[in-house]
């Protein structure tokens, strides 16, 4: 028994070997794709904003509107610019060689971008636009220095004038009693149409439908996996109880 | 059905091979729990001979449609998901069986004689395991595929002279390209399983030729009854058969619970990087092999300094290749008197825990970015990892043993 156990110890081994691992200095996501609604207002976003530029190739428009739930008429009239059709995938019309010219690097391909990156990192690069004249965009980010990117979302989410602070635990000033480090700018360049708070949570929502994005089967995987686990269990049972029979006899 | 089996026996000797390798094959009663590893491996295989057979179906083996095609399985398949996570978790699970199947026979002794050929088979199955794992995971055709094989590649241009025109053979381009997916599709889905395969036969045929081992390291078959059957054997099937069955279901559920639960084991057994295509203009931050292989590798990187006007790259590579050969010889540098570490001096149980502990530390340092104290501590590794081999003609000649009992010991 004793053997048993060590055995299991050292299956289990590379499960918390990778439960260990932690990031650097992100802002924390924890993704809900069972949040339809979030999902929903996520490919919105990801729609109306990141399309433009970056394409999600491996990923086709009917997928995305079964799994979240989107008629087709309405995802075909508001969330299709091209002329593609509803089962394609979801490329866009931007030739790779212009775009790696106006922005210094093609954009690149994003379906697969949250299982590069993770949710974490999505989540504060999001919001880790600021001010810097020295860029060709004026804007430079804290989570991917020298980034390529515009900032493309600034009517909403405004802009900082200093690097905003991401992945900082807010503190209490001992000397005055005041928060210190809540917000995430405290001096901005240009005001936004969203509260900051506002814009989080859209963040938020377009970091949820980019995991979404990553792995599609993800919230089937684990419900299959439950009665998968059921149906082992009671293999054992069985198993279990044969083997015993079977071995009664032998000492 | 009886008249069925007895026409086809008086053809083929169907009965004769299943009484020889099940019915009458007599193992040790005292199997413990590190005897399911084999079972177990053969589990993996079957998994991944079926799985990799419907991946093949649907997956596009060339530069431009591989990537793409993973992801048309990842999406548009129907449970090709399930397909891809069962060979990529399989992968992995592989050599987590193989390596503790190793371990149990280091423990027991059972590649002394009359095992050894058993025990060079299985090394065989193990070198071919690591070829036909490197292949496959060049295959989705991701950065850490493509840069993983360009390291490992061009270790082959280390070796003097002849180096450089061996990688190029082995990769048929001037780098990875195209031509060196295809090649190692064919060698991946064809040629390699069947040789793996044919090993396997051979493993099991040596196997059941000699008898098996037992954590006792006692030859059963010197205490027979009246009728010629070892006192302390019992026929494999029905015995072990269900015996194996409850270990099954205990793996079957770690299994699933990576597949449905980790698939990418926090990125030890998918890469993240591995979620980018393969680009020949970017290197990625940190190339680390999976796994399986850090262990060697942190041996390959060990090697840090020019020795007889050879690079270091080049004693890396030998150094490398030690490692495994040296797996080989091990039948004829074990001179103990006995078999299982149960009846062993102290001196060879410390060695052995002692390479065990030294055989993770490397794995774990494989797959690191290297600093100095982290390249000290993988040439300490790989010192204790020869010395436990070359010295083994010593210790376990100069200690003393244990006496080992006549029968089978059982709990």
């Amino acid at each position: 028994m004793k053997q048993l156990l060590t055995v299991i110890l050292a299956m289990c081994m590379p499960v918390v070997a990778s439960a260990a691992g932690g990031g650097g200095n992100l802002d924390s996501m924890e993704p809900d794709l069972s949040d339809q609604s979030s999902l929903q207002r996520g490919a919105q976003i990801f729609t109306n904003n990141c399309m433009g530029c970056h394409s999600a190739e491996y990923s086709r428009y009917k997928r995305v509107a079964k799994d979240l739930g989107i008629p087709k008429e309405l995802y075909e009239q508001n969330l299709i610019f091209t002329d593609a059709r509803f089962g394609e995938l979801m490329k866009i019309g931007m030739p790779e060689e212009q775009a790696a010219s106006w922005f210094g690097t093609a954009p690149p391909d994003l379906t697969l971008t949250a299982r590069v990156n993770g949710p974490d990192w999505l989540y504060s690069y999001l919001r880790a636009f600021y001010k810097d004249e020295s860029r060709p965009h004026g804007v430079n980010n804290a989570v991917f220095d020298n980034v390529g990117m515009p900032h493309v979302m600034v009517n909403q989410g405004g802009l900082c004038a200093e690097p905003p602070h991401i992945g900082q635990e807010s503190k209490v000033d001992p000397s005055t009693g005041e928060v210190v480090g809540d917000d995430i700018c405290d001096d901005w360049a240009i005001e936004g149409s969203m509260e900051p708070e506002e814009f989080d949570r859209a963040m938020y929502d377009l970091t949820n439908f980019l995991v979404y994005l990553g792995e599609p089967a993800l919230m089937d995987r684990k419900r299959i996996g439950v009665y998968v686990l059921i149906f082992i269990g009671v293999f054992f049972i069985f198993a279990y109880l044969l083997n015993r029979e079977y071995w009664k006899d032998i000492h | 059905m009886n008249k069925l089996i007895q026409w086809v026996d008086e053809r083929l000797p169907v009965v004769d091979a299943f009484e020889r390798h099940m019915s009458k094959y007599y193992a040790p009663k005292n199997f413990n729990v590190w005897y399911v590893f084999g079972v177990l491996s053969m589990l993996v295989l079957v998994n991944q001979l079926l799985t990799g057979i419907w991946l093949t179906m649907m997956y596009t083996p060339t530069a431009e449609g591989a990537f793409a095609s993973v992801e048309y399985i990842m999406r548009d398949v129907e449970y090709g998901w399930l397909l891809r996570y069962m060979h990529s978790t399989g992968a992995s699970m592989f050599f987590l069986v193989v390596y503790l199947h190793m371990f149990r026979g280091l423990m027991y002794g059972s590649y002394q004689k009359p095992r050894e050929l058993i025990w060079i088979f299985g090394m065989a199955i193990y070198l071919i395991l690591m070829a036909e794992a490197f292949m496959g995971y060049v295959l989705p055709w991701g950065q850490m595929s493509y840069w993983g094989a360009q390291v490992i590649i061009n270790l082959f241009s280390a070796i003097p002279g002849i180096g450089e025109d061996l990688a190029l053979w082995i990769r048929g381009d001037y780098l990875i390209s195209g031509a060196t997916l295809n090649r190692f599709f064919a060698l991946h889905v064809v040629a390699l399983p069947i040789v793996l395969l044919g090993l396997v036969v051979l493993h099991i045929l040596a196997l059941h030729e000699v008898g098996s081992n037992n954590p006792d390291g006692i030859d059963i078959k010197k205490n027979k009854d009246a009728d010629g059957k070892p006192k302390d054997g019992i026929p494999f099937h029905p015995y072990y058969t269900v015996h194996d069955l409850v270990p099954i279901a205990v793996f079957l559920a770690v299994f699933a619970i990576v597949v449905f639960y980790f698939p990418e084991m926090g990125g030890y057994f998918i890469e993240k990087p591995n979620f980018q295509e393969a680009d020949p203009l970017q290197t990625p931050d940190h190339i680390a092999p999976v796994w399986y292989f850090t262990p060697f590798y942190a041996m390959l990187r060990a090697i840090t300094f020019n020795l007889f006007g050879l690079s270091s790259q080049f004693w890396g590579v030998i150094v490398m290749g030690a490692a495994i050969a040296i797996l080989f010889v091990l039948p004829w540098l074990d001179r103990s008197p006995v078999r299982s570490m149960r009846y062993k001096g102290w001196f060879s149980r410390g060695a052995l825990a002692l390479f065990a502990v030294s055989f993770v530390m490397l794995g774990y340092l494989g797959a690191e970015p290297a600093t100095p104290i982290k390249t000290m501590l993988a040439q300490i590794g790989t010192a204790i990892y020869f010395g436990y081999f070359i010295l083994m003609p010593f210790y376990t000649r100069m200690e003393s043993t244990k006496p080992v009992p006549e029968r089978v010991t059982t709990k």
